[in-house]
């Protein structure tokens, strides 16, 4: 018998599992969450209005930018798949976690510290100018230490597990963090000035030079995405999506297909990101082709995550968590079709560096990583603190509507202005010469920025009514409300 | 020997390709149905014990 079925018999109703590092981690997502999201419109709004950067070397975009992106991905993220990796691997495995208290609440509170010390680091314009991994080398270092503390904390959670086999949810968690401290680790190769007769000990430069660090930094950018933002998530799907339909998921075999093909293609897709550059073309061609084959695992887990529903449908109706979870699988389905296809190269000449990547990741990051992480934190919430279900379901659907105008008005404007830049950067005029210069490419987009920061503005405010949500549900809370669809079910 | 080696090298992703088909095989092949559609059940065995 183990401490923790021990502790499950002699509490009686007390759960036999470490819940409160994973309570923190959820908290943690939310607050990060909200701050992130509220970096990012900030700097939506300087573009549109260049002014907001109060002048001030601290708040220009260059440095806001980071802020955002890391507090989005790593901090409300990075909390929430810890968090729920943590709760996840407990149940599917039926123990305690390994390491205790002790090791898990270490993982908890340096991970918090070291996104202190990132944001502060950035705010005073330390940067490594690799993107999603602007860690100077120190901090790369303390955050490698954390990371495997996190491996052993997981890996030794599997290792004592009493259900012999591992369930599909685990193995996509377990490819994110190996695959996570890869890249981190390649990426990430560098040497302080110092060592070199310069000034500082702060600051670094990357071991690679030229063409082989920026595909050194794409294989670890796309990878971010292939296995933190996508890989992860899906452990989410695979677990929060059944757990609140209430019934198994669609297909198992599909997920163990799913789950290889996504191994076996996504570590080759970077090279997308450099079409038309220095890069060797056959290298290139590689690139493109295995992105165009993650068609295949994107069809396979979204097939998975919507059938899932097949015969429970009407809880898309009754039930806006649900909602929120699968409308985050089609916002899966819809931006890894868009994906490739923008990683063949006549579609990259005109999308990239324009406003369309920057939609493109934005439909994945708000409309299926944090939809999913909103419909795992709605489960969760309530089962954590013991409460029969969320403070307000109406409130919920108010979350669900505002988010998604934000979302959409968000990723249509910048398909419109994405695609109106591409054209104007390669419109020529009878003599040859292009017909337009850039700065007249910036003013059209000014409208589209409005547009755009407004639904990021829905974003917000979607995330606020979560926040207040949560909240009275922590509190014990009960909002007297008729049931959702319940009028229709009584008519039908 | 070595130019063997070698060339059977050069297929890495033929063999890639392979592997990949092997896990198809295995998790479609019928005999295995039964089995691992059940694991589709473990988020659910421990209901008893949640709050």
């Amino acid at each position: 018998m183990t401490a923790a079925t021990a502790a499950f018999g002699a509490k009686g109703d007390a759960s036999p599992y470490l819940d409160d590092v994973v309570k923190k981690f959820v908290l943690a997502s939310i607050f990060w969450g909200v701050i992130g999201f509220i970096a990012g419109d900030y700097i939506a709004w300087q573009l549109a209005f260049p002014a907001l950067n109060l002048d001030l070397e601290w708040t220009t975009f260059g440095r806001l930018r980071p802020i955002h992106t890391n507090a989005v991905i790593f901090a409300f993220g990075g909390n929430a798949l810890i968090g729920t990796s943590f709760y996840v691997v407990q149940r599917t495995c039926r123990a305690d976690l390994f390491g205790g208290r002790g090791l898990s609440n270490f993982v908890f509170w340096g991970f918090q510290a070291l996104i202190v010390m990132a944001a502060t680091s950035y705010l005073l314009g330390g940067s490594q100018g690799r993107e999603y991994a602007e860690l100077e080398w120190w901090l790369d270092l303390i955050l490698t230490v954390i990371w495997v503390a996190y491996l052993i904390v997981f890996a030794g959670t599997l290792m004592k597990r009493k259900e012999p086999h591992i369930y599909v949810a685990n193995w996509f968690y377990m490819s994110f963090i190996l695959t996570i401290a890869m890249l981190h680790l390649g990426n990430n190769l560098a040497l302080p000035v110092a060592l070199f007769g310069g000034e500082s000990w702060w600051k670094s430069y990357s071991l690679f030079g030229g063409v082989q660090d920026a595909m050194t930094q794409w294989w670890y950018g796309h990878n971010a995405v292939g296995f933190f933002l996508t890989a992860g998530f899906l452990a989410m799907m695979y677990y929060f999506v059944p757990k609140r339909a209430e019934r198994p998921v669609y297909s198992y075999r599909l997920s163990i297909v799913h789950f290889w093909a996504l191994i076996f293609l996504y570590i080759w897709a970077g090279p997308h990101h450099l079409h038309y550059t220095a890069l060797p073309d056959w290298a290139q061609t590689l690139g493109m082709t295995f992105s165009i084959m993650l068609w295949m695992p994107s069809w396979g887990g979204m097939i998975n995550g919507l059938m899932t529903l097949s015969g429970a449908w009407d809880k898309l109706r009754t039930d806006p968590v649900m909602r929120f979870l699968v409308t985050s699988v089609a916002f899966y389905g819809m931006s890894t079709f868009e994906g490739p296809m923008m990683s063949i190269k006549a579609v990259n000449s005109l999308s990239h560096y324009t406003d369309w990547t920057v939609g493109h990741v934005h439909s994945g990051a708000l409309g299926w990583v944090a939809f999913v992480t909103f419909g795992s934190l709605y489960y969760l919430v309530p089962k954590l603190w013991g409460r029969k279900e969320v403070y307000s379901l109406k409130l919920v659907g108010t979350h669900f509507w505002v988010a998604t105008i934000g979302v959409v008005l968000y990723i249509t404007a910048m398909w419109i202005s994405g695609i109106m830049q591409g054209l104007m950067w390669r419109a020529y005029d009878s003599m040859g010469f292009l017909q337009y210069s850039f700065i007249e490419t910036v003013e059209a987009m000014h409208p589209y920025y409005v547009i755009r920061a407004v639904g990021g503005l829905l974003f917000i405010l979607g995330s606020l009514v979560m926040v207040y949500n949560l909240y009275r549900t922590i509190k014990g809370d009960i909002r007297e409300e008729v049931a959702m669809g319940s009028a229709q079910t009584a008519r039908g | 020997m070595e130019q063997i080696v070698e060339f059977l090298r050069s297929l890495w992703g033929l063999w890639l390709m392979v592997l990949f088909l092997g896990i198809v095989f295995w998790a479609y092949r019928p005999k295995n149905k039964d089995r691992f559609e059940s694991y589709a059940d473990i988020p659910f065995r421990d209901d008893e014990k949640e709050r």
